[in-house]
């Protein structure tokens, strides 16, 4: 057994799970206090300067709070539902290339070939989480809310795949380094700018896979009495959010390699990957990529405070009626000119 | 035994108790969780043979969509747990026949394995751009039936959920 592969992966997990998890303790601060100053509030401010401790401060009360199991639910899967929301998230991560090179470490954990079909084989997977949460809570209001935020997964996981495929055939790989590296010579370069309708889909795309504003019907309080999360509370119920916030980072992450050039910036030695000996930029390198995931980030939280929510049948209409055809459009006539330019 | 060979046995071992417990579940919701994970315990077989492309597409086809509107339907239609039912003797003659078939294709095939013999070296890499080729050159006609073989399907699911035709 290779033992330098398994150490060196074993420090890259690690690494980027921590990572993951702190930006997503933050995110949930980020959002308060966006939120805070769009509605013109103060915020949390209470614990810590500027209330930056906040996170901990909620981890401890969820986790304090009592456990309470109704006695109609379905046991097995009412403790399944919320771990099995978190792991997609935090699986997702594996094939994003957060950096170019430190050393001689690739830094991704798993360099796959196939890398974007498994990220949309995971996806696919998110699902599981909120139909079993609905299912577990056998009653008739998680558990219709639990329907309806899958089939909003389902409907909108097609637009998002369709918007991606036509990404790889400007690209021709699947694999997620070679897509970033596609994108290091010029602004231009960035997919963004090559596949503008593309982009806009995959972001519409991913703000209803994770269940974000506008299309945040999974956490209609108001108006459809909640959702899948109805009958859970505590730590069960803040673990459905980790995942979400897990979703929308991992969901940012993939804007960046995708479209926005990963870990390049158009110029000097963010245009090259790091050689073995430039330890420094290597880090820049990771710097980037994280600088830029932030900022989709908090573009994603601020979208949330500034929308309304959709209402149920606009969401399914437009999913099916407007964004799968124009993904279609999209791929066919992509792939009609990449075939007049080849000639 | 190296890693991967652990592994084998693992995931196999694994896709077949899930197998087992598909059909020996009450519960149709549990049964169909099962199969997806056995449907991922055979992805991980598949990446072990180095057929990526094929586990990625096992997992998002099968386990992310199919299995899902399974389970949907199931959760729709509020299928209660399955009744035990009497044993015919047509399904005990039928089963043991089948089974007993495929048992003796095993033991054919393992029979004949000279044991100590190498391994055939791994040649394929299962990587997306060859097996792409191979579907649009080699094998364009049956990859083109069977595409439109799907399209029917789905306009004839579209014509058959309408409820009235203009």
């Amino acid at each position: 057994m290779d033992w330098n592969f398994v150490i060196f992966s074993a420090l890259k997990i690690i690494g980027v799970f921590s990572v993951l998890m702190f930006i997503v303790a933050y995110a949930v601060w980020i959002e308060r206090k966006v939120s805070a100053a769009i509605q013109d509030r103060i915020g949390p401010n209470r614990f810590g300067i500027f209330g930056l401790l906040q996170p901990a401060a909620d981890a401890i009360k969820a986790f304090l709070k009592e456990d309470y199991t109704p006695a109609h639910v379905r046991k097995v899967y009412f403790w399944l539902a919320p771990a099995i929301a978190v792991i997609p998230g935090i699986l997702l991560t594996a094939v994003i290339p957060f950096g170019s090179n430190l050393g001689h470490q690739k830094m991704v954990i798993a360099d796959l070939d196939v890398g974007v079909l498994y990220t949309f084989g995971i996806v696919s997977l998110g699902v599981y989480g909120i139909v079993l949460a609905g299912y577990a809570a056998n009653s008739k209001y998680p558990f219709l809310g639990g329907m309806r935020s899958s089939a909003q997964l389902i409907s909108y996981e097609i637009a998002m795949g369709l918007s991606a495929v036509a990404v790889f055939l400007v690209v021709g790989d699947l694999n997620l380094s070679h897509v970033v590296e596609s994108q290091r010579h010029s602004l231009f370069d960035w997919l963004i700018f090559k596949q503008p309708l593309a982009f806009a889909i995959f972001v519409a795309a991913a703000f209803a896979e994770t269940n974000r504003t506008p299309f945040d019907l999974p956490e209609a309080e108001q108006e459809l009495a909640g959702g899948y999360n109805v009958e859970y509370s505590s730590m069960k119920f803040a673990l459905f959010f980790m995942g979400e916030y897990a979703n929308v980072t991992v969901a940012s992450a993939l804007m960046v390699t995708l479209f926005l050039g990963g870990w390049t910036l158009p110029f000097g030695v963010f245009q090259e990957p790091a050689a073995p000996d430039q330890f420094l930029v290597g880090l820049l390198h990771i710097g980037v990529f994280l600088a830029k995931t932030l900022a989709v980030l908090c573009t994603i939280i601020w979208v949330r405070w500034m929308w309304p929510r959709f209402r149920y049948d606009q969401l399914m209409d437009l999913g099916w009626r407007r964004f799968i055809p124009l993904a279609l459009a999209n791929v066919v006539v992509t792939a009609a000119v990449l075939w007049m330019t080849l000639e | 035994m190296s890693l991967p060979d652990i592994l084998f046995y693992v995931f196999a071992a694994f896709a077949v108790l899930c197998g087992l417990l598909i059909v020996v579940n009450r519960n149709p919701v549990t049964s169909a969780m099962f199969l997806v994970l056995t449907i991922g315990s055979l992805a991980a077989l598949f990446v072990l043979l180095n057929a990526f492309f094929l586990a990625a597409i096992q997992v998002l086809v099968y386990a992310g969509a199919v299995m899902v509107l399974f389970v949907f339907v199931i959760m729709l239609l509020d299928l209660k747990a399955e009744q035990r039912r009497k044993i015919k003797v047509f399904g005990v003659v039928g089963g043991l026949v089948s089974v007993g078939t495929i048992l003796a294709i095993f033991v054919r095939s393992v029979l004949q394995t000279r044991p100590g013999a190498e391994p055939a070296a791994v040649t394929a890499t299962g990587d997306t751009m060859s097996l792409g080729k191979m579907l649009f050159t080699q094998y364009l006609l049956p990859f083109e039936i069977v595409s439109v073989l799907l399209l029917v399907a789905m306009v004839g699911v579209i014509l058959l959920s309408k409820k009235e035709l203009k």
